[in-house]
């Protein structure tokens, strides 16, 4: 069976199936939500150094690895956009920051409160956490400058732009960030060396494979209503059963 | 402080409210911004096109 | 109209954008008073301890030197935009980034040079070493080129937009982390008896990396500006 890829990227026949694919994405969401919850407080013993408060690292963790993936993600799609002229492929990277910046907000924040007891300080300068400050600066830009433009066309293109310099600079930027924090001794906030315990590891697969299927399920909300706003102009949108 | 030492004392507590939640009231946050803006955005598709029936 | 070299195009487009900016003196003035005054600031923030001040006066001129040349940043392509100029330059024959190659030089000399020779008598005032002094300038040589073609993309991307220079900003500042910290990395190895050599080689490496890649990218920019 072949399979017509390029059948979807018209944001007519996207638009259904996205409608039709979000419940799934959404609902088995909420349940790894549960299962990594209980595993990761239930079932995961306490940690021999932290005691309680690792279990933050079953949000923490995720939100910073989500965070990072959906920008490269972010950065492909308008690529995509960009070259291929696309529409589509535009629309995906507008809805796909916002979720990004979000995800990478609640690694700063999460970031925050397991450092207060393990370091003392809400904020403690570990490369990881101020990389991750920047990648959400970078977020923000992306959003803001798509925001600052009038004409569609000239701001997803623009907004590409930025996305694709962006991430070369991630490398880039990370790798001087952790040369910064090396030179002056900064804190490194991970997890104790002792090696996790079994539990330890599935909640944090879990959860990450939860937090995943929320932002496909959230992007692909946000990409409908994106669909909608763009091409309210044109006829089988007000052809839609929602829209009569 | 007052802070450090309830946080010692009720460590599943502090993480609960203060990242859970807060992660959570998050997503609950992102997910009621999309639904509204599927809202009326559905709401000015619908006045527009009555608005070119009426031509 | 004799066919120009590339060179002589990067030359003719330097010329007349100093000239320019020669007529428009107070404009260049004023962004390097604000460096001036924002250096100044900290010492007046902070108390006047020396041993403090001597520190953090390598961030804190790169930091004035990052925010200075925001400002003059929204000059860089402007003025052509609005006086049909830059229209002109994206439909000529010649190699559009080498055009902007041509921009980005001159608004480094009238912008990031001023800068550098400016900070002995700075550094002065934060009671730095000489060493400390003369690696800072030349990290400041190395670097603040460097934000000007990084700029140059953001300045490109930004064109004719409301909240233009905060915009601007907001999306080179990320961008231009590293020269921040690899600039003020070799100031702190030299007062703290280290090698400078292996800051100042990165500054170098990312300096050449964006000569190669910072004009053709910026040239993209304009084209998706002006379309």
């Amino acid at each position: 069976m072949a399979i017509n890829w390029f059948k979807y990227s018209a944001p007519t026949t996207f638009y259904p199936l996205a409608g039709k694919l979000i419940p799934w994405f959404a609902i088995s969401s909420a349940i790894l939500f549960a299962v990594g919850l209980y595993i990761g407080f239930v079932v995961a013993p306490s940690d021999a150094t932290q005691g309680e408060f690792y279990r933050i690292i079953f949000i923490h963790v995720p939100s910073s690895i989500i965070s990072m993936f959906l920008y490269l993600i972010m950065a492909g799609y308008a690529a995509l956009g960009l070259i291929f002229n696309t529409r589509l492929s535009s629309m995906m990277a507008s809805a796909i920051a916002p979720t990004g910046a979000l995800f990478a907000f609640i690694s700063l924040w999460t970031g925050a409160l397991w450092g207060k007891p393990m370091w003392g300080a809400w904020w403690v300068w570990d490369a990881r956490l101020t990389s991750e400050l920047i990648l959400l600066f970078l977020y923000l830009g992306f959003i803001a400058l798509h925001a600052s433009i009038d004409d569609p066309r000239r701001a997803d293109r623009a907004a590409a732009l930025l996305a694709i310099v962006g991430s070369v600079n991630v490398p880039i930027i990370y790798f001087s960030v952790k040369w910064w924090n090396t030179l002056h001794q900064g804190s490194t906030i991970k997890y104790s060396g002792t090696s996790m315990h079994i539990a330890m590891q599935q909640a944090m697969f879990t959860m990450l494979a939860a937090c995943w299927l929320y932002a496909i399920a959230i992007a692909l909300m946000r990409v409908r209503s994106i669909i909608l706003e763009r091409e309210k102009n044109t006829k089988w949108i007000t052809e839609l059963a929602e829209v009569k | 402080m007052g802070l450090d030492i309830w946080m010692r004392e009720n460590p599943l507590t502090y993480i609960w409210v203060g990242s859970y939640a807060v992660a959570f009231i998050i997503f609950a946050v992102e997910i009621a911004m999309v639904i509204h803006k599927r809202k009326i955005t559905l709401q000015q598709v619908r006045l527009m096109r009555e608005a070119s029936e009426e031509e | 109209m004799k066919k120009l070299s590339l060179f002589s195009l990067l030359l003719l487009v330097i010329r007349r954008d100093l000239v320019l900016a020669m007529r428009r003196r107070a404009d260049v003035l004023t962004t390097l008073f604000f460096f001036v005054m924002v250096v100044s600031l900290f010492p007046l923030g902070v108390g006047p301890e020396m041993d403090m001040l001597r520190k953090m006066a390598p961030g804190v001129l790169w930091v004035a030197a990052l925010l200075a040349s925001m400002l003059s940043l929204g000059r860089l392509f402007s003025a052509d935009y609005l006086d049909g100029t830059l229209e002109q330059m994206l439909l000529a024959p010649q190699s559009l980034s080498v055009l902007v190659l041509g921009k980005m030089a001159s608004h480094w000399m009238v912008s990031g040079l001023p800068l550098v020779l400016m900070t002995p008598v700075l550094g002065l005032q934060f009671d730095m070493s000489v060493e400390a002094i003369g690696v800072l300038m030349l990290s400041l040589l190395l670097g603040t080129p460097i934000l000007s073609m990084v700029g140059a993309i953001g300045a490109a991307l930004t064109l004719g937009l409301r909240g233009g220079g905060v915009l601007l900003s907001l999306l080179v500042l990320p961008l231009c982390i590293p020269v921040l910290i690899f600039g003020t990395g070799a100031v702190q190895a030299v007062t703290s008896g280290l090698n400078v050599s292996s800051h100042l080689s990165l500054m170098g490496a990312l300096l050449v990396l964006a000569l190669a890649f910072t004009p053709w990218v910026t040239a993209q920019a304009l084209r998706i500006s002006m379309e």
